[in-house]
């Protein structure tokens, strides 16, 4: 079924709840952080759960649940669940719904390791945590079906907005293929790696903060995940041929979407 | 328990209006709270394991993803550690811009927290959406001034959550003299605002809620405190940040496994606005010590409901320090300074919107961390936020109603603007859940 078919029995002003997982809550932000955009968000929908916002009814019946944050404790696995079950449409926002984000980056340690900094952060209860923790940090996707996904580190209100706006009108929210690199082309910056030598991860990851990086004359390091069509190969040589080691290639894509498939594997030039 | 005990059990499941998710339980026996604990659920993250090995500025980006509220804290605090472990002099110009910038912070943290999650309660309301339609003059002004706050993050940092402007030795770029200058008029308009905003919250009905308990703070040479390296108390002491841990201890306690902060007598600290307004208040400007006694409270206060008040002070503070600044700005092509890693340790500290934020970095000859250590002022606060819940709640009168005990211990809570996923990196959920 297609989303549009998906979508046509939507109710004209649907009831949404936000749920928080582990996260930073930076993405909630996009709705509050300017503020304007929470009371235009309360023009076009029913808020009857943001915990952050106000609103409380965990267990509502909403048309549309927006989940932020990963899965890594296994409470929250029964959580997700009860979510899914409660909403018309689930839609993941943020690097750590749709990845896992930066705490995925647990995901690379072994039993023992991940034993270790238990220990460390944890040194009086360490079994309450032990008990609770997972091995890893997952997305969203791994434990439900997820109807709709905004990338980002953090996503942006505009974005967040625009896709709500297009699920009301009917339609799947539009996935932005392109690559930072098409923004600074557009934008006509001047190419940071080019021009400067500085190390960017422009040309593999997926635009969408509008090249905040390049802009301010630094390298992009990956907040919104793979692009589209991302080759890793060429450019991990041309990180390589900057002079950067393996191990800090791999610290570039090993960061905040470490569990995306195209930087997880890192290419096979690494 | 006998059966003429009166037991009163409140579950408080979400705190609504707390950035990050916890929870509160109270039990009531015969007339006198059994148990008073914040549950934090937020699940670990291991922030101070993954980024074992990675490289200055790495961890500077990382650290904004302990926190979308308040990410500038962080970034500014490390900051902080790594040019003290490199022993890098900032130039006034770049004290001025990272004053600028976390100054946007303070401006968007603090109200966004007074207009949309404190304020609510003062006026009955169940949120600041609710709010908005009997008051929307109110919140509107309060929404600009978060507004601007953000505006400058991004003027800095290109956008407002998790910013991206900083680096160890100042900044990526600096802005255009053009670009500043279109924040004066903002500036000059937001002053009037926020001196309207003092106003309104000095007519708000102020419930009682004494803390008697050691407050802490930064103090600066010679103005309010952001950065600093001396830290003082209620209690006349002062030293340096290097030496936090021989007065204060941090320590698991057992009912909710999360990590709290004591003095090294088990005494709790209050961090945050009211703490540095109290220890402060000669380093304001004579016209805000003014502007803060027409409100008719009596400084210093030790009423934990008057922190909203304090924070609109201090926004009024760093609107007129963020415009000083600005009127000042010339550009620069010196926007970072160049520096040779090297194993170092050392601390850095910032006051965070709601409390001290210190850190603690050990660094090999590549500037390598080897170890860090993080210290977010709510997980601080915790032990004084119980302690004062308990005996706001009994003075409040434990035969009240449970919704109204409720909503009376929530608002206690919100006072701290009491930032979860923060600490969480610590903090974990209590597993009696049943």
């Amino acid at each position: 079924m297609s989303a549009q078919d998906k979508l046509i029995s939507l109710a004209r002003r649907p009831k949404i709840a936000v749920h928080k997982f582990s996260s930073c809550d930076g993405c909630q932000l996009a709705l509050i952080n300017d503020a304007v955009s929470l009371l235009e968000l309360a023009t076009m929908v029913d808020v009857v759960h943001f915990a952050e916002a106000g609103p409380l009814d965990e267990f509502a019946e909403v048309d549309l649940a927006i989940i932020e944050g990963s899965v890594n404790t296994r409470h929250d696995t029964h959580r997700i669940e009860m979510v899914r079950s409660k909403a018309k449409y689930v839609m993941a926002v943020g690097a750590c719904a749709l990845t896992g984000g930066i705490q995925a980056l647990r995901n690379f340690t072994d039993e023992n390791e991940l034993r270790n900094w238990q220990h460390a952060v944890y040194p009086e209860e360490t079994q309450v945590i032990i008990d609770e923790d997972l091995a890893t940090a997952k997305p969203i996707s791994a434990y439900i079906n997820v109807d709709f996904e905004l990338p980002g580190c953090p996503i942006n209100t505009g974005q967040i907005l625009r896709a709500i706006r297009q699920i009301l009108f009917g339609v799947e929210p539009e996935r932005n293929v392109d690559s930072v690199c098409v923004t600074c082309k557009h934008a006509g910056v001047t190419c940071v790696m080019v021009a400067r030598g500085e190390p960017c991860l422009g040309p593999v990851v997926a635009d969408g903060c509008d090249a905040i990086c390049p802009k301010l004359g630094r390298g992009c390091y990956g907040c919104y995940g793979p692009a589209k069509y991302a080759n890793m190969d060429a450019m991990i040589n041309k990180l390589k041929d900057m002079g950067l080691s393996n191990k800090q290639i791999q610290h570039k894509f090993h960061h905040i979407n470490s569990q995306a498939i195209t930087f997880h594997g890192l290419g096979k030039k690494l | 328990m006998t059966a003429n005990n009166r037991t009163t059990k409140i579950e408080v499941p979400i705190l609504a209006r707390v950035e990050g998710e916890g929870a509160l339980d109270l039990e009531i026996i015969d007339g006198k709270i059994s148990k008073c604990e914040l549950r934090i659920y937020e699940p670990p993250r291991y922030f101070e394991k993954f980024l074992e090995g990675r490289e200055p500025n790495e961890v500077i980006d990382a650290v904004a993803r302990i926190c979308g509220i308040c990410p500038l804290a962080y970034q500014a605090g490390f900051a902080n550690a790594y040019e003290a472990a490199f022993g890098i002099e900032l130039t006034p110009w770049i004290r001025d811009m990272r004053l600028l910038m976390f100054l946007g912070e303070w401006i968007e943290s603090h109200y966004l927290h007074t207009h949309l999650l404190a304020a609510p309660d003062f006026l009955n309301y169940r949120s600041g959406i609710e709010m908005a339609k009997d008051y929307p003059n109110e919140v509107l002004r309060g929404v600009k001034l978060q507004h601007l706050g953000n505006e400058i993050l991004k003027l800095l940092g290109g956008r407002s959550v998790h910013p991206n402007g900083m680096k160890v030795g100042g900044f990526y770029r600096a802005p255009r003299e053009e670009e500043v200058a279109a924040l004066i008029l903002k500036l000059e308009a937001a002053l009037i605002d926020a001196r309207d905003v003092v106003e309104w919250f000095s007519t708000l009905p102020f419930p009682d809620a004494e803390v008697p308990f050691k407050m802490v703070s930064l103090r600066h040479p010679t103005e309010y405190p952001v950065f600093a390296t001396e830290v003082i108390t209620s209690d006349g002491e002062s030293f340096s940040i290097n030496d936090y841990d021989e007065h204060f201890r941090e320590f698991h306690a057992k009912q909710s496994t999360a990590l709290h902060s004591t003095t090294l007598s088990g005494e709790p600290i209050l961090l945050g606005p009211l703490s540095r307004i109290n220890l402060n208040f000669d380093r304001l400007p004579k016209h805000i010590q003014e502007m803060a006694q027409a409100t008719g409270i009596k400084w210093p206060s030790r009423n934990m409901f008057h922190s909203i008040i304090a924070r609109a002070i201090e926004g009024y503070w760093a609107i007129e320090r963020a415009l000083e600044i600005c009127r000042n700005y010339t550009y620069t092509d010196t926007s970072a300074i160049s520096y040779t890693p090297k194993a170092a340790n050392a601390w850095g500290a910032v006051e965070a919107p709601r409390g001290i934020q210190i850190d603690h970095v050990c660094l090999d000859e590549h500037g390598h961390a080897t170890s860090i250590r993080i210290s977010a002022p709510t997980s601080q606060n915790l032990p004084c936020m119980e302690a004062n819940l308990r005996s706001s709640l009994e003075e409040f009168g434990l035969d009240k109603p449970d919704d109204e005990l409720r909503l009376h211990a929530e608002m206690v809570i919100r006072n701290y603007d009491p930032c979860i996923s923060c600490s969480a990196h610590f903090l974990t959920l209590n597993v009696t859940r049943q």
